[in-house]
């Protein structure tokens, strides 16, 4: 019985493993951040002035920016990504070419971030930067709106994958209750599909969110890097992630590094928030886990 | 009145759907053009040329990628099973429900967070960048997907595999290890192929560990390149030999992930059990 | 199976101790990156010792110098007394060679911009916001002007050409002096940014009417055009070697702790500065990692870059140290010691 117990010990290691993990994780982040913790308190959240010169550091831009993004980013990629699941779970559920469709949407999910930056540089960029010349604005290319969109194509297939999977759920008997009442598919699908899936909908947006949010690289490379809060989409900006990527190497200050660790500690919670809440909807309102 | 709605409701959606293919298409289509013409047998098997100069290759990040991957698994694949099995071990319960959270909340973690934390921990302890610096950054990413699948294809094993084995007087421990694990090798090395194809994109945790090195390194304790580490400083200079080399370097990467996808295709195929 | 594994293991971490090669690693300035890139390789291959260098900008230059991650620091600022005293040891500064700052844009003009001191001042504090502002054709009566809006582009990392730029601008506006001061890393009033020389050029390079500030070599090598500047005796200097050469021709103090922007020198180019490598006088400071050879290496590299290496530097742009400039390097290099013992004994 030794062995069992030999096993079970081991086993538990796991358990602890991933509870000090996390816990160190947000210990460390918090112990680095004390210092500007300390020093800026609230006004941390509500300062928009960034300046290394004068040691006076204020998050309100990059929080800006992150919501900005986010939720654009969201609002964009919502629409793809229901029509996406209503495609390989509704309307072609059966056919062979949706098995193909998903494969090519897991793909999109498998493009390293880093890429998506490189194509958004070289081709988003330009579009944008078109644009801006139209409505006589600088015509950086470079802007939150870039990042944006960038964005949008990186999260579709998050919302889709977990929407896809609550739509097939919905009971066939419900749906053909319907029907033979006389609804259309598209009626069946805003009456029944929708109420039924969807808090597992609503997962799956917070899961797009939560990757949104937390998006380095792609956002980086085509947001503009300014310290300035925009004054609208087309002005380039900063995330809090992107805004790390670009300081934390060369901030010589105690207070600029402080300042930046507790970015990462701010952005750690907020995706910690979002995820649980994703994760507890699907618990509650759905039968499998993600 | 009715059957037009339903008719422009289904082109929508089928327009919609079809039209998030195109930046697909765009992304792989311009990194093949772009990328082609860099891709010759000095791409793979010379060093960085300094700024201005033609040719060069970028031998350095292929190995450097390669190695960090492997460190990387080294690390998280026996803590990733562990962990795994715990959350199998104790799905019934409310311990295993909470620490399946945490092991989502890992998972979301965003990778500039998990660069900071490298760097705090390992770089700062160590007192100059490394190698396996970045692979530990790569290794918190890993570890969460390995835990995720380990247990999800744990618990497909039907419960009266394990009875039968305990009914033959076969200890639980050896039941789950020499059977139970064994016959779960397809989906968690489905998992592992997974994480391998997230990691190797990976660059912002890099950015503060790795650090790059335009020379080929094979030691652990020093700094290294990686290719999408090149991409990213490529990308964003102004010497025209660079750009094209990170549209190569992108193509590597591209071809990579994918094969890795397509290898786990086939794993999923062999075992025939969905996620 | 596990037998394979750990063979392998093991003999990866013996390759790691085969390695033993000597590799210094350092970091900092994207300034004279070109050059450094150059000198390295040649360096490299005429020693068969690897200079690892990333250009992550003075400011990470300066921050993993103190953090002690590397072995040698690049800047082309300057660090304060204050600064100074965040080392755990004293700090030598050894200038490499010269640069410059250049105003580079994008637009179709057939000659060179001319630009005066408080006109560059006040297009990035964002006070001048189109190219036909009546200031600008004042002073560029030849040239046709369009009605573009200008977009400023500076950039996103700490930067060593950044301080150069913003100590320039602190000598010629007062206004810019009190709002923004001068540092690797300001809080600019206007902007969009790029990571590094390269990132700006490559911004201003997509930009039609951006403005911004790059390393002379960045310039040249990208064939964009870059102004001429009204210097503090009141001629209009443009860039060049000798002009970049000629600010540097001042009473040069002995730590060479020196800012030649706004030069007095009459065909000074005005806004040169000196670039330098930071290193600990005593190089076992430096972190743990150093040891009696290695930093013999490292002082032999630095006389090397400032002796031997200053051929590459004409080429590539970069005026070489003057002969009074070198002698006060060697005076500094001399100064290099480990525990004491000194290194360079030529």
């Amino acid at each position: 019985m030794s062995g069992t117990k030999l096993y079970k010990n081991i086993v538990n290691i796991g358990g602890v493993l991933i509870v000090g993990l996390l816990l160190a994780i947000f210990i460390t982040l918090f112990l680095n951040s004390y210092p500007s913790i300390r020093e800026y308190k609230f006004n941390f959240f509500t300062s928009k002035i960034w300046d290394p010169v004068f040691e006076k550091f204020g998050a309100l831009p990059f929080i800006i920016g992150t919501l900005l993004t986010s939720f654009i980013s969201l609002v964009i990629s919502i629409p793809f990504s229901l029509s996406v699941s209503l495609f390989v779970s509704e309307y072609y559920e059966n056919a062979f070419f949706s098995r193909i469709f998903e494969t090519l949407i897991d793909l999109l999910a498998g493009i390293p971030s880093v890429i998506y930056g490189l194509w958004g540089f070289f081709y988003v960029t330009p579009i944008v930067r078109n644009i801006q010349i139209k409505f006589l604005l600088p015509p950086t290319g470079v802007s939150i709106l870039t990042a944006s969109l960038v964005l949008s194509i990186m999260i579709i297939p998050y919302a889709s994958s977990i929407a896809k999977e609550v739509i097939k759920l919905v009971p066939n008997d419900l749906k053909e209750a319907g029907y033979s009442l006389g609804a259309s598919q598209y009626e069946v699908i805003r009456k029944v599909i929708f109420p039924y899936a969807k808090s597992g909908i609503f997962a799956g947006i917070l899961l797009s969110l939560g990757r949104a949010l937390g998006e380095t690289m792609a956002v980086t490379m085509v947001i503009g890097n300014s310290i300035q809060l925009p004054k609208n989409i087309f002005q380039p900006g900063n995330t809090i992630a992107s805004i790390i990527a670009n300081e934390f190497t060369e901030a010589v200050g105690e207070l600029h590094l402080s300042s930046l660790i507790e970015l990462g500690l701010i952005l750690f919670l907020i995706t910690l928030i979002i995820n649980l809440i994703a994760n507890l909807i699907i618990k509650k309102y759905t039968f499998f886990e993600i | 009145m009715k059957i037009l709605k339903d008719r422009l409701f289904k082109f929508m959606v089928i327009f919609l759907a079809l039209l998030t293919l195109f930046p697909l298409f765009s992304i792989i289509f311009m990194i093949f053009k772009n990328g082609i013409s860099v891709i010759n047998l000095e791409f793979f098997t010379s060093l960085p040329k300094p700024p201005g100069e033609t040719g060069g290759g970028v031998l350095n990040a292929i190995i450097g990628t390669l190695l960090l991957i492997f460190f990387a698994s080294l690390i998280a694949i026996p803590f990733g099973l562990l962990t795994g099995i715990f959350l199998y071990e104790y799905r019934d319960k409310k311990i295993g429900e909470i620490l399946t959270t945490f092991v989502d909340i890992t998972q979301g973690i965003p990778s500039i967070v998990i660069g900071i934390i490298s760097y705090l921990w390992i770089v700062k302890k160590m007192g100059h960048f490394s190698l396996i610096s970045g692979s530990f950054a790569l290794s918190l990413i890993f570890l969460p997907i390995i835990a995720k699948s380990t247990k999800e294809t744990l618990k497909m094993i039907p419960s009266y595999i394990i009875e039968a084995s305990l009914a033959l007087g076969i200890s639980y421990s050896r039941t789950i290890l020499k059977v139970v694990l064994p016959s779960s090798i397809g989906g968690i090395l489905s998992g592992i192929l997974l994480g391998i194809s997230r990691i190797s994109g990976e660059t912002a945790p890099l950015l503060f560990t790795a650090f790059g090195n335009p020379f080929l390194n094979l030691n652990i304790l020093k700094p290294v390149s990686s290719l999408p580490h090149l991409i990213f400083i490529y990308t964003l200079s102004p010497y025209d030999n660079w750009r094209k080399h990170a549209w190569g370097c992108a193509l590597i990467l591209i071809i990579i992930v994918s094969f890795i996808s397509f290898l786990n295709k086939l794993f999923l195929k062999k075992w025939k059990i969905k996620f | 199976m596990i037998k394979k594994i750990l063979f392998i293991i093991g003999f990866l971490l013996t390759m790691t101790k085969l390695y033993a090669q000597t590799e210094l690693v350092g970091a900092g300035a994207s300034f004279p990156y070109p050059l450094y890139s150059k000198m390295f390789d040649e360096y490299y291959k005429i020693y068969n010792v690897k200079i690892n260098y990333q250009s992550i900008g003075s400011g990470g230059g300066i921050r993993q110098l103190k953090a002690k991650t590397v072995d040698f620091g690049a800047s082309d600022a300057i660090l304060t007394d204050e600064q100074l005293k965040e080392f755990d040891g004293e700090i030598l500064h050894i200038p490499i060679c010269l640069g410059a700052v250049v105003i580079t844009y994008n637009l179709d003009v057939k000659q060179q911009i001319q630009f005066t001191p408080d006109l560059i001042a006040d297009i990035f504090l964002g006070k001048i916001t189109k190219w036909n502002d009546e200031r600008i054709k004042k002073v560029n009566l030849k040239l046709t002007l369009p009605d573009l809006p200008i977009t400023v582009v500076r950039r996103a990392d700490g930067s060593g050409t950044t301080f150069v730029f913003t100590d320039y601008l602190c000598k010629v506006s007062s206004e810019w002096k009190e709002r923004v001061g001068k540092g690797t890393s300001v809080n600019w009033p206007v902007g969009i940014a790029g990571k590094g020389n390269e990132g700006v050029t490559g911004l201003v390079k997509q930009t039609k009417g951006a403005i911004g500030y790059v390393e002379f070599t960045y310039a040249l090598q990208n064939k964009l055009p870059y102004g001429v500047i009204k210097n503090k005796s009141g001629y209009f200097i443009n860039p060049t070697i000798e002009s970049i050469s000629e600010a540097g021709n001042i009473k040069l103090p002995e730590d060479m702790r020196v800012s030649i922007t706004d030069t007095e020198s009459k065909n000074g180019y005005p806004i040169s500065a000196f670039t330098y490598i930071l290193v600990y006088s005593n190089l076992s400071k430096t972190n743990d990692k150093m040891t009696y050879e290695k930093a013999k290496i490292l002082a032999e590299l630095l006389w090397w870059m400032t002796h031997e290496g200053q051929k590459y530097a004409k080429p590539l742009h970069y005026a070489p140290l003057s002969k009074e400039a070198q002698k006060n390097v060697e005076k500094l290099l001399k100064k290099l010691n480990f525990d004491g013992k000194i290194l360079l004994t030529k």
